[in-house]
Formats: C-alpha cells, structure tokens, sequence
C-alpha cells in the first residue's frame, strides 16, 4: 500500500512543472525551455546510467584482459600437466587443476540432489505458510553466510568432529554446503517456468504427484537446473576461504589417491604464491599463469551457462 | 428434462457451494449429468462454470485455501469422501483443457503417459492402445507417419485432439473439456465438435463453452449459469428454444455476458 | 471399488511418504545453518573463559600470539565496518544505476551484452579480485599517493565494491523490472519525461527491492574474505584515514587459523570472531528477508 501511495503522490508533483505552469498563461517560450531543460536533464542523467553500466564493463575487461596479457607466457603444455618443483618456483600446476576440479564437482554431487530436492519441495509440495517460511529463510541466510565461516564451520564439523581430517571429503562437503543455496536458486527457478498446464494435464490423467513431478516436470525443468549445476560447479571452483582449514595445503608432492587424501587447488595455490611464498617477485608469472588458468574455467563454465539459458528462454518464448 | 427420463445419472451434484479464499465462486449448485450424454455448461465469464467443471474430478483441491461444500456423486458414491482417493477418481473423470497443453514429449509419449502412470509396461499393450485412441480421437491418420516427433510441432486443432486422445487413453467414465474449442480456428473446431459427437456412445462429457451456437450443435443437455447460481437447465433444444427464465434468454440472444 | 480403494490407500500412503521424504531434504539447509551456528559456538566460547565478552568486543588489542595474549576484536570490527562502508559508497550507485540502466533504459541489445558482463563480474574468483589488488591497484595507489603501503582500506574496499555490484544490480533490476507497467505508462502518459518516471514513479516504487539489493550486497562485502585478507594490508588497528592498512574480521580469521594452536586460546578466539561476523552477516540478512518481506506483499497488492 505505501508504496502505490508515493507514486500517486509522484505522479501529482510530476504534472507540475510543464503542463501546471502553461495552463497558467505563461508564455510558450518559457515552457519550451523548461521542456528542453527537462530533456537536457534526462540526457545527462542518461549518461551517467550508461556510464555506470560502462564501469562495470570496463573493470571486468581490465581484469581479464591484464590477467591474459601478463599470463599467457606462462601457459604451456607442462604447465598444464606437470607438477610444481623446487619449493613451487618452478613447473606446473597439474595438482591444483586435478585437486580444484576434485572440489567442485564433488561439492555438486553433493549439492545437487540435495538442492533439486529442496527446490522440489519448495516449489512443488509446500503449502504457504510457517514452515515455508522458516524453510526460505534458512536458505536465505545460508547464502549469506561470509565464506569463511563456512571454512571455519568445515574444520569444526567435518575435519575435527566428524575425524575426515583435511581432505577432499571434508572440502567437498564444505564447498556443497556453500554452493546448496546457488543451486535451489537455480532450481527453483527451472520449475517456476515449467508451465502449470504440464501439472494440470497429468494429474488430470490421474497421475500421482510424485509422477507428474517425475515424468513431467522434472524432464521439463532438466535444461535449467543443469543450468543451475554449472554455475554450481563455476562457484565452487573460485572459492578460497571455505578450503583453506578443510581440504588444501600447499604443496603435495603427488595427485590424490582417495578422498581422504588433502590436495593443491588452484585459487589456494594463487593465495599462497601470491603472499606466503618465498620468492614471491621470482613466482609471479606463475601466479599469472594460474590465476589465468582459474578463470578461464571459472569464466568458461559461466559463459557456457549464460549461453545455454538464453538460448532455452528463446526457444520458451519464440 | 423429458428427453433424460430413463438414462442413468452418471454424476449428481447437489447442494454444491464452493470458495475460493472468502469469495464464493459456487452458490448452492444442484445439477445431475446423465451417462451418454453431453452436457454443456454456459454463462459469462466468471459465472461459475469452469469452476463447477474442476470441482467434478477435484482439479480444485490443487488451489490452496479453498474448500467446499455440500456433495458430489459418481456413481452414487461421493467424491468428496475422505476414503476416495483423488488420484482414481481422476482415472475415471479425465479432463480436456482450454488451452492445448500436451507435454514437450512425443506424440506416442503423449498419448502412452496416463498407461505409463498406471502402471501399463507391456510395449505392445501400449503400441496397440495408442494407435486405437488415436483412432478413435480422429488424429491417427495425420500423425501415423510421425509418432516419434514432438507433440508440440503439431498445429493447435492437432495439439488439442491429442491431448483429447491423451485424455481418452486411459479409459475414463466421464470426460471433462473446459471450453476445448476456444483457442482453435473454425476448421478445427468442427473437427473438435465432431469428435465429441462420436465420442458420447462410449463416454459422458461435460463441456464448458463461451460459444452458444458450440452448446446448441454439441450438447443435449445446456445448463445456464450466471455469478455462481445455476440459473436454468435442460434438455438443449428447450433451452435455446424457450427458455423458462428471462435472464436466460437475455444471454443466449446475446444480450449480455 | 473395494480392490481400488485398497491400492489407491498404498499409493497415498507412498505420496505421502516421497512428501515427507522432499521435506526432510528441504530441511537440510536449515540442518546446515544450525550445525554451522553450533559449531561456532562450541569452538568459539571456550575462550570466554579467559576474556570477558565485553573485553573481547570491545578491547582495543588484537595480539593473540603475544605472552600474555591479547584478545579484542574491537579494532577489526572497525575495519570490517569501515571498509564495508567505504565499498557501499562506491557499489551502491554503481549497482543501483546500472540496475535502472539495464531495467529501462538500455535498448534490448545492449542489455543482452551488459547483463552477461555484469554476471561475469559475479562470477570472478575472489582470489583473482585480490589477486589484481595485490598487483595492479596497489602499486598504482602507492605510486599516485605517495604511500607507505597500498594495501590499504581504500584498495580492500575498491576491490571489494566490484564484489558487491552484481549482487546489488540483479536484484535491484528485478526490483526495478517488476514494478507495474500501469504505473510508469501513467506517469508518462501525464507529460513526464522518462528520466522523472524513473526518478520520482519507478524508484520509490521499487525501493524496498532496492534496499534488500543494498543490504545483501553490504553484507556480500563485509562477509568476504579474500580480498581483504589479500589487499586490506594486515595491519590491525584502528583505521585513521582512507589509506591506513587494516584488518578486517575475515581476514584476521584467515590469515591466522592456519598458525592457531588446535583449540588453544587462540582458536577459540578465531571463532569466536567467527561468530561476531556471523551475527553481523546474519542481521544483514535478516534485515533484507524483512525488507524484501514487505515488498512482496506490496507487489501483490499493486499487481
């Protein structure tokens, strides 16, 4: 309510300046210059709009683009596939790749039925009310919980409590917890756009629910929530914080055997080279190189994404 | 309602009030639906009529914060018992919708999903089914050669007598068709219109439509509704022909509504 | 009849079991959330033991590794704020303009190019934002500035108001873009021009998405670690001006959890300053669920 009231309140003052003034009998000349004056504002402010949007282009450029310009050199064929040498001033990143691909596609086995499931409740089962509620709100502070804590909470539970030590499962766990939000987002959204129709014709056949939901609208909300997993996936392997206390160190000297196994993953690896190194000046076109590596993944997994969905709402509009 | 003496009343409704939230949609609706017959419900938008038609196989339980009163009768027994399970009641109550709504699948998984659901596995029992309701819904010979493509490539009139056969598959008692024509060109709505003359030896249907001159080719039974009330009902000559009430014939010579 | 009722009774039996299944998994977020509050807690509260809260919140030192340590936060829940602050006044306009430039006034194809951009923005690996603040804007800083140092609270909150812009942008736009078409018609149809529609009918209508925006994007700052544990500077005292390096609560966090003895005092203090982000975070959010709360209601009740 208050808010249909402001925008009466707006569209009264709005009708002031040009046409309250003209009835007036002021002469026409004056109000073509509040006219054009009017129109000169909303050009300036126009501006300034698309140079905020501008800005933000910008800065994503200058970050790639620096990050491609001063990293490129360093890739190579035994970057990619060679482990690092003599105290990680030299070599490869192969376990970091190995160990970060690891994370984030066990974080999305984790996150991923678990989050359909929760959206498919959400959307398809819960009636509103309290426990909707309490279930939304909970979802909604588990995406705002700062990263770090999510790493302090994966140390506490997973690493010590539950004795994984640091670990692949540990990290995996950790990193699905935080992505679980992403992917109801995403999920939830894939089965808002399922037509109700679908739902209506099957249970019109006498179909159970739980067939429809499974028979119709899951296969219709598939494209989406692989959608959602992508993103997914792309969150997980950018994160730092939440692996730092459960699942990488620094250097292994070889690639994981099992998932009780601690790794390399690549964001760690640019953290540490980047501060705790000891050469940090010598390893930088490493760093480059890494960070370059990361978000061409991380990027590359979100183009993908962005794509894909656009490519799905034409096809649901067109 | 001479024309209806001696057939069985397939469903009865009586007494039947229905709300959504506070406002009422339904006020006290008593109106029985006889077996091989097509009834055709008619009135203004919002006057009740779909509503009625969701509250025969319990589409309406799907709307949260509504409920209803008074009773519905299959058979004789009440649908709205707490022993009926919604989920057969709706195997024998199939419904047709306004607006074609098959599933992105193919023409044979359109028409195989209500067996599917019901537990039919046999690849040939399906085969054989789906050919003979495809038959029978008049779209064997146009899709015949393509089975196995999207249903959603075929044009609207197509899309609706497939999810009309869709309905069929299953073997319904009642089929319920909430204004099936409505989104459909001339051509095809005769075909519509033909089809449910065909298929009335083998099933009841209950039809909503906007369209009078629709109620007066299809139905042999026209009830009258008009902000929730049934206003009038009976055999469809006599209703369009000499109507008893006054506000009936305003509508059906398109005074209003 | 007799042998369907029977079998349509084990179906609802089974629906109703596959519902109390979906339910049950639904509740694992909150399962999550509870277990990450508990957790903190019991790690974090031992160190209550030695420190009063009121020393630990409030005590101007941070030296857990001294003999005798000391613990208070007080300094870096300045810096946290500061910083979160010193982002906002950046990523609020930014975010919120280019919300408006993308919801009304970018013809559909440059929308189609911004929106991917903006959502790349989103998706940049913290540590590569740190990363690029540690290496480019810090020496540049130093060298326009004349510093000391250029990982400083000014750096730490650039990077970070980049972190929060997408954040702030999408749901703004959603905002923006969900406010009645009747409403911005009416106003045009009165003579305004579409910059007034916008300024005085569509943002006050949209405010309070704008407001959940803002929030969530203040608490995406000051919840985020690898920037500021990367280009804050470290330094953990009370900030005096826009250049001063400083620590904030996640980086502290961070930067020392590695070097903690296992659930020694400092461990606990680590946790316990956990917790202190946490709650931060967690009011953040609970302000915006509040906020944004309102507003649907509002959106029904136009719509």
């Amino acid at each position: 309510m208050t808010d249909g009231s402001i925008s009466k309140k707006a569209l009264k003052s709005l009708s002031l300046p040009g046409g309250g003034r003209g009835r007036s009998g002021e002469n026409p000349g004056d109000r073509a210059g509040v006219q054009s004056r009017r129109k000169i504002i909303q050009r300036v402010m126009f501006a300034f709009f698309k140079a905020a949007a501008v800005i933000n282009a910008i800065a994503l450029m200058i970050i790639v683009s620096f990050l491609v310009a001063k990293g490129y050199r360093a890739i190579n064929w035994s970057f990619l596939t060679e482990p690092p040498i003599d105290s990680m001033t030299k070599g490869g990143i192969l376990p970091c790749i190995v160990g970060t691909l690891c994370l984030s596609l066990g974080a999305i086995i984790v996150a991923l039925p678990i989050g359909v499931a929760s959206a498919v409740y959400l959307h398809e089962y819960a009636r509103p009310g309290r426990v909707l509620r309490l279930i939304r709100l909970g979802i909604n502070n588990l995406a705002g919980v700062p990263s770090v804590v999510f790493g302090l909470f994966g140390l506490a539970f997973f690493v010590v409590y539950l004795q994984m030590g640091v670990s692949i499962l540990a990290g995996c766990l950790t990193l699905g917890a935080l992505t679980l939000p992403v992917i109801i987002g995403s999920a939830e959204e894939a089965l808002r756009a399922v037509p109700d129709t679908y739902r209506e014709a099957s249970l019109g056949l006498g179909a159970t629910k739980w067939q429809t939901i499974y028979r119709v609208v899951l296969p219709a909300a598939l494209p989406g929530v692989l959608t959602g997993a992508i993103l997914g996936i792309s969150r997980a392997a950018g994160e730092t914080a939440p692996i730092m206390f459960t699942a990488a160190v620094f250097f292994t000297p070889s690639l994981p055997t099992s998932i009780f196994d601690e790794i390399m993953a690549l964001p760690y690896h640019i953290y540490v080279l980047a501060t705790a190194g000891t050469e940090i000046e010598k390893t930088r076109h490493l760093q480059y190189g890494t960070a370059l590596v990361l978000i061409v993944l991380v990027l590359g997994l979100n183009l993908v994404a962005i794509i894909y969905r656009a490519r799905l709402r034409k096809r649901r509009t067109g | 309602m001479d024309a209806d003496k001696g057939r069985a009343k397939k469903m009865v409704v009586k007494n039947l009030s229905f709300f959504y939230g506070g406002s009422k949609a339904l006020t006290d609706v008593s109106l029985d639906f006889y077996a091989n017959q097509v009834t055709a419900l008619i009135g203004p938008s919002g006057c009740g009529k779909s509503t009625l038609l969701r509250c025969l196989n319990r589409m309406n339980d799907l709307i949260p914060y509504s409920r209803s009163e008074g009773q519905v009768l299959l058979d004789g027994e009440s649908i709205y018992d707490p022993k009926v399970d919604v989920v057969s009641l709706r195997r024998r109550v199939g419904m047709v919708f306004q607006k074609p709504n098959p599933f992105p699948k193919t023409i044979f998984e359109n028409v195989a999903y209500g067996l599917r659901v019901n537990g039919v596995k046999d690849r040939s029992t399906i085969e054989q089914k789906v050919e003979d309701t495809l038959k029978n819904a008049a779209l064997w010979e146009e899709v015949k050669e393509r089975l196995y493509d999207s249903a959603l490539g075929l044009s609207g009139g197509q899309q609706q007598r497939l999810c009309i056969a869709r309905a069929l598959a299953v073997e319904p008692e009642v089929v319920l068709m909430d204004e099936p024509a409505s989104a459909l060109d001339p051509i095809a709505t005769q075909k519509i219109e033909e089809l449910i003359h065909h298929l009335k030896k083998c099933y009841t249907i209950i039809i909503v439509t906007h369209n009078m001159q629709q109620a007066a080719r299809v139905s042999d039974v026209t009830a009258f509704f008009y902000l929730g009330k049934l206003i009038e009902a009976g055999v469809t000559d006599t209703i369009f022909t000499r109507p008893k009430l006054k506000q009936t014939e305003e509508y059906i010579t398109g005074r209003f509504g | 009849m007799k042998a369907s009722q029977r079998s349509g009774q084990s179906r609802r039996r089974k629906e109703k079991s596959i519902r109390i299944l979906f339910f049950a998994v639904a509740s694992a977020s909150i399962l999550t959330l509870s277990l990450i509050i508990i957790f903190l807690f019991m790690e974090g509260v031992p160190i209550f033991e030695k420190v009063s809260l009121k020393e630990f919140i409030l005590g101007k030192y941070w030296y857990p590794t001294y003999d005798p340590p000391e613990f208070g936060i007080f300094p870096l829940i300045v810096a946290s704020l500061a910083v979160t602050a010193v982002a906002s006044l950046i990523s609020i306009p930014l975010g919120v303009m280019t919300a408006a430039y993308l919801a009304e006034i970018a013809s559909s194809r440059l929308r189609e190019i911004v929106k991917p951009i903006v959502e790349l923005l989103a998706a940049l690996p913290s540590v590569v934002i740190g990363f690029f603040g540690m290496v480019v804007v810090a020496p540049f800083l130093q060298n326009t500035f004349n510093l000391a140092t250029g990982l400083n609270l000014f750096n730490a909150a650039l990077m970070l108001a980049f972190m929060s812009v997408p954040t702030i942008c999408s749901i703004s736009e959603d905002a923006i873009f969900s406010v009645p078409k009747e409403l911005k018609e009416a106003s045009l149809a009165l003579g305004a021009t579409h910059w007034e529609t916008i300024w005085r009918v569509i943002v006050p209508a949209s405010i309070s998405g704008i407001s959940t925006a803002v929030i969530l994007g203040m608490s995406r700052a000051m919840g985020e670690t690898m920037v500021v544990l990367m280009v804050a500077g470290g330094a953990g005292m009370i900030p005096t001006s826009l250049f001063d390096p400083v620590r904030p609560l996640p980086a502290s966090i961070a930067a020392e959890m590695a070097e903690a003895p296992f659930r020694g005092d400092h461990y606990s203090a680590l946790f316990a300053t956990g917790i202190v982000l946490f709650a931060f975070t967690l009011l953040f959010n609970l302000v915006a669920d509040h906020v944004s709360n309102k507003y649907r209601q509002v959106g029904a009740a136009t719509l």
